[in-house]
């Protein structure tokens, strides 16, 4: 029994965490627009490099 | 018979039927001449050239690498200072989204963005401006969010950098009086947190159904999945209580109100299960339900971001307007214009506001407010309507109204307008749900009454559980789904739709109204141009240059059909009404009417004949016609036998024996339509009881595509503006209309045997409800199972619908 409630705290743990990550993601708008960051990822930088951070 | 085309041809086209070689490097336009060259590549114009070698410059040409030919086409040349009024601190302040004491943070809307090399493009424009630190590029939206620091650069420069390299922010009126509204999130925050909620309750709750009693103690598991229905309950299901309270409140009983009722219902029959520990509760029923038919709103109310349906005319206008005062040129924002003020209109800017012409030979193209082709002209002393465009050279007017109070913004002030809420009929969707849940109170009362003559103590168990068995949530997740799945295949084949409501107006629509202009005809082709004769090289390059010597539209016609041509024309006459002559390299040449060139006998040619004569003979004519698109005919022929149509046109009644054959005898065929008349028209349908569907494209056609029960504007290039409306169609798709109306039918119907299906779930729950044996497994079993089936059955049955659509697209494109 004392292993299920050890395991019942690990997988909600896990499963927060997810959640929270979701959160963030939403917050960060990541949401918003799904073609942009799929392509940006694929430039080369050639000089310069902090361009898109 | 040749036909001219215009030269802007959209992409679509482009990549089917021209090879690389003879385009231009940088917009992909076919090239008119290879004179245009930098660093070996062909430009079909200098904007693109320009363009080219300002990013050649400064290395970016990854842009070329990225996509072939990612430009656009630049022909219309951007007034040096036409973001002069960027400098205006009023103005920034109203524009820009915060500032602190180095940096400034705006966001402009840019049309053109398109594809993955106008993001790297924009992205590095810090590498043209040193000033601008960051810039992120939202393609959905086609939004650029720019930072920079206001120490090194401005405003206008960044604005003004942006047009060097063909990238114009788009800035308007709008801009100006309403912020951009906050991104909703809430919905994608509630579905997450009912997403969580769900699967942990669904979980949780297999140890107490799948053990056999004595295994485990269920009480901890019980009270987890309390907690974790709690935010559920709360917080996540918000957007069911706030729309039932909603609809309450206006006295309508709408499908959410059953559906909270189930919800709650669930809620306190589960709370009061697990406090007297009578049983674990239906909280993963509950919580499934809830997380479904959230999925089913966000889907269905997923809009097209890059598309906006509700532009009135401050979209069209600028934000801000050169002002004269003491002789001394001011941008002043449009909203701050008042009578009595003295305008400079640039060439091929818009006339913002009412005004009388003090300086200057107008040329006033009025086809944004009324549809008429022509320019007119007007000369000093005449008033000039707002909403019109000067086309030749600089023009100053005095101002006799304000902005908000001119003839074309007076339009959107009409009563009819403002009484819009009301336009919108109710879905048929809420009184099924409605007559459901009487039908369902009725079952609970009988069996309330039943119980209560034979065991009182199984009143509160079967009532409540019929009340969670029977809600019609299979209905909301059916409506909801299929609305989705539709919207989704008609955005497919390019026809847009605002919202889920607009699927069942058209639906319903039994008057369709066309506009003329834009709409019936083809804006890319204009006009086409058939010539009887034979033309030498010399003697074309004559009339080329004859023609561009006036401005008469049959004139202009053939400009474009001939090429730009400059040559010198000496002795240039122009007749009124009668033709227009002139001797170019020695060749005199007379072009007009068949009196005036001297002609025998008029042939007869469909439209407008214009003969020409070189050195007194006669070298054939020019018939010139207003194209349609293509296949128009067999449209309105299929259309014609199902509905009521009407044309409704701003230009003259020229066309009318034509559209008379298209349209058919029975329809009505209205000319010089001012946009008040046509919303009146569009009004008087209404009044005889007329489902309308106004189908048109400019300004001109808003009030009345405002007022239709479904206003569809048609576009042959969605980066364009179109005015307020349910539906924005592609130019070219406009031929499918009669398949899109077929599956905005066949949309009801896909409901409605959803719904009957889902009703053998209903009636299995309450089989085992109105015996009070219903136990959560039971419950736990159907819910899912209903709801993913449904889900299943709507897409299946979405996707064969829209089979003929496919079908007809794909051998339209094959034309």
């Amino acid at each position: 029994m004392s292993v299920i409630i050890l395991l019942l705290g690990a997988s909600l743990t896990v499963a927060l965490i997810f959640l929270a990550a979701f959160c963030w993601s939403v917050k960060t708008g990541q949401m918003e627009d799904d073609y942009s960051p799929a392509h940006r990822i694929l430039f080369e930088e050639k000089k310069e490099t902090d361009q898109n951070k | 018979m040749p036909v001219i085309r215009h030269p802007l041809r959209h992409r679509y086209f482009r990549t089917m039927d021209v090879a690389t070689d003879n385009c231009c490097y940088h917009c992909g336009e076919t090239l008119l001449t290879t004179r245009i060259v930098a660093h070996d590549k062909c430009f079909c114009c200098e904007g693109c050239r320009l363009v080219y070698e300002i990013l050649e410059e400064n290395d970016l040409c990854t842009y070329y690498q990225l996509n072939e030919q990612p430009g656009v086409s630049w022909r219309l040349p951007v007034r040096a200072d036409k973001f002069a009024c960027l400098d205006d601190a009023r103005l920034q302040q109203q524009l820009i989204q915060y500032r602190d004491d180095t940096h400034t943070h705006v966001n402009f809307y840019v049309p053109h963005i398109h594809c993955s090399s106008c993001i790297w493009l924009l992205e590095s424009l810090h590498r043209l401006d040193a000033g601008v630190e960051r810039v992120q590029v939202n393609f959905v939206r086609k939004e650029v969010r720019i930072v920079f620091r206001q120490g090194e650069t401005t405003l206008r420069k960044v604005a003004e950098t942006m047009t060097s390299i063909g990238y114009e922010p788009y800035l308007s009126l709008q801009d100006l009086q309403q912020k951009a509204p906050r991104v909703d999130r809430r919905l994608i925050y509630q579905i997450g947190v009912a997403g969580f909620c769900f699967g942990n309750v669904m979980l949780l709750s297999f140890p107490e159904y799948f053990s056999s009693p004595g295994d485990i103690d269920p009480i901890l598991f019980r009270y987890l999945n309390l907690l974790l229905a709690l935010p559920v309950f709360l917080y996540s299901a918000q957007a069911f209580y706030r729309s039932a309270w909603g609809g309450l409140k206006h006295g309508f009983l709408n499908i959410d109100v059953p559906i909270v009722l189930a919800i709650v219902v669930t809620f306190t029959r589960s709370l009061i299960d697990i406090l007297t520990g009578a049983g674990p509760g239906y909280f993963d029923a509950m919580t499934g339900i809830v997380f479904f038919m959230l999925a089913g709103r966000i889907l269905q109310e997923k809009t097209y971001k890059g598309l906006s349906f509700d532009r009135d005319y401050k979209s069209y206008f600028p934000i801000a307007v050169t002002v004269i005062e003491d002789k001394k040129e001011k941008a002043v924002p449009l909203p701050e214009i008042k009578a009595g003020q003295t305008l400079l209109i640039h060439n091929n800017e818009l006339v913002p506001a009412d005004g009388i012409l003090v300086k200057g030979k107008a040329l006033i193209d009025y086809s944004f407010v009324t549809g008429e082709s022509a320019p007119v002209e007007r000369s000093a002393g005449e008033i000039i309507y707002a909403g019109g465009r000067q086309t030749e050279g600089n023009i100053e007017l005095l101002t006799i109204k304000e902005v908000a109070q001119s003839y074309l913004t007076g339009l959107w002030n009409r009563q009819e307008l403002r009484e819009e809420e009301e336009k919108k009929s109710v879905s048929f969707v809420h009184l099924l749900a409605r007559n459901f849940t009487w039908v369902v109170l009725m079952i609970a009362a009988m069996t309330a009454v039943w119980w209560g003559v034979y065991d009182a103590a199984n009143i509160w168990p079967a009532v409540t559980a019929i009340l969670i068995v029977a809600c019609p949530c299979a209905l909301l997740l059916a409506s909801s789904f299929t609305n989705a799945h539709m919207l989704r295949l008609l955005g497919k084949h390019r026809f847009y739709l605002r919202d889920a409501g607009a699927i069942e107006r058209m639906a319903e629509a039994d008057a369709i109204v066309f506009d003329k202009t834009g709409t019936l005809t083809d804006k890319r082709t204009g006009v086409t141009i058939s010539h009887r004769g034979l033309l030498t090289w010399e003697e074309r390059e004559a009339l080329g240059s004859l023609v561009a010597q006036s401005t008469h539209p049959l004139s202009e016609a053939l400009a474009g059909y001939c090429g730009t041509f400059r040559q010198p024309v000496k002795d240039f006459r122009n007749v009124e009404g009668q033709g227009i002559s002139g001797s170019v390299n020695g060749l005199a040449m007379k072009l007009g009417n068949a009196t005036f060139t001297g002609a025998l006998h008029e042939e007869t040619a469909r439209g407008s004949a214009v003969y020409l004569s070189v050195n007194g003979k006669i070298k054939g004519h020019f018939s010139v016609h207003q194209s349609y698109r293509e296949g128009i005919d067999t449209l309105l022929r299929q259309l014609r036998e199902r509905y009521q149509l009407a044309l409704l046109s701003g230009d003259n009644d020229r066309e009318a024996p034509v559209l008379r054959r298209l349209m058919g005898p029975g329809a009505e065929l209205r000319f010089r339509q001012q946009p008040g008349d046509k919303l009146d028209y569009v009004l008087q349908l209404q009044q005889e009881g007329r489902k309308v569907m106004m189908i048109g494209d400019g300004l001109n056609d808003a009030g009345a595509l405002k007022q239709s029960d479904i206003g569809i504007s048609v576009t042959d290039d969605t980066n364009n503006f179109t005015p307020a409306s349910d539906a924005i169609l592609d130019g070219r798709q406009l031929l499918l209309l009669p398949y899109f109306i077929r599956l905005c039918r066949a949309n009801k119907r896909i409901i409605m045997i959803s719904f009957v299906y889902s009703l053998t779930y209903n009636i299995t729950g309450l089989f085992f409800a109105v015996q009070a044996k219903l136990s959560p497994v039971i419950a736990a079993i159907l819910m899912p199972a209903s709801s993913i089936s449904i889900i299943l059955l709507t897409w299946c049955m979405s996707w064969r619908a829209a089979a003929k659509l496919r079908k007809a697209d794909k051998d339209h494109r094959k034309d």
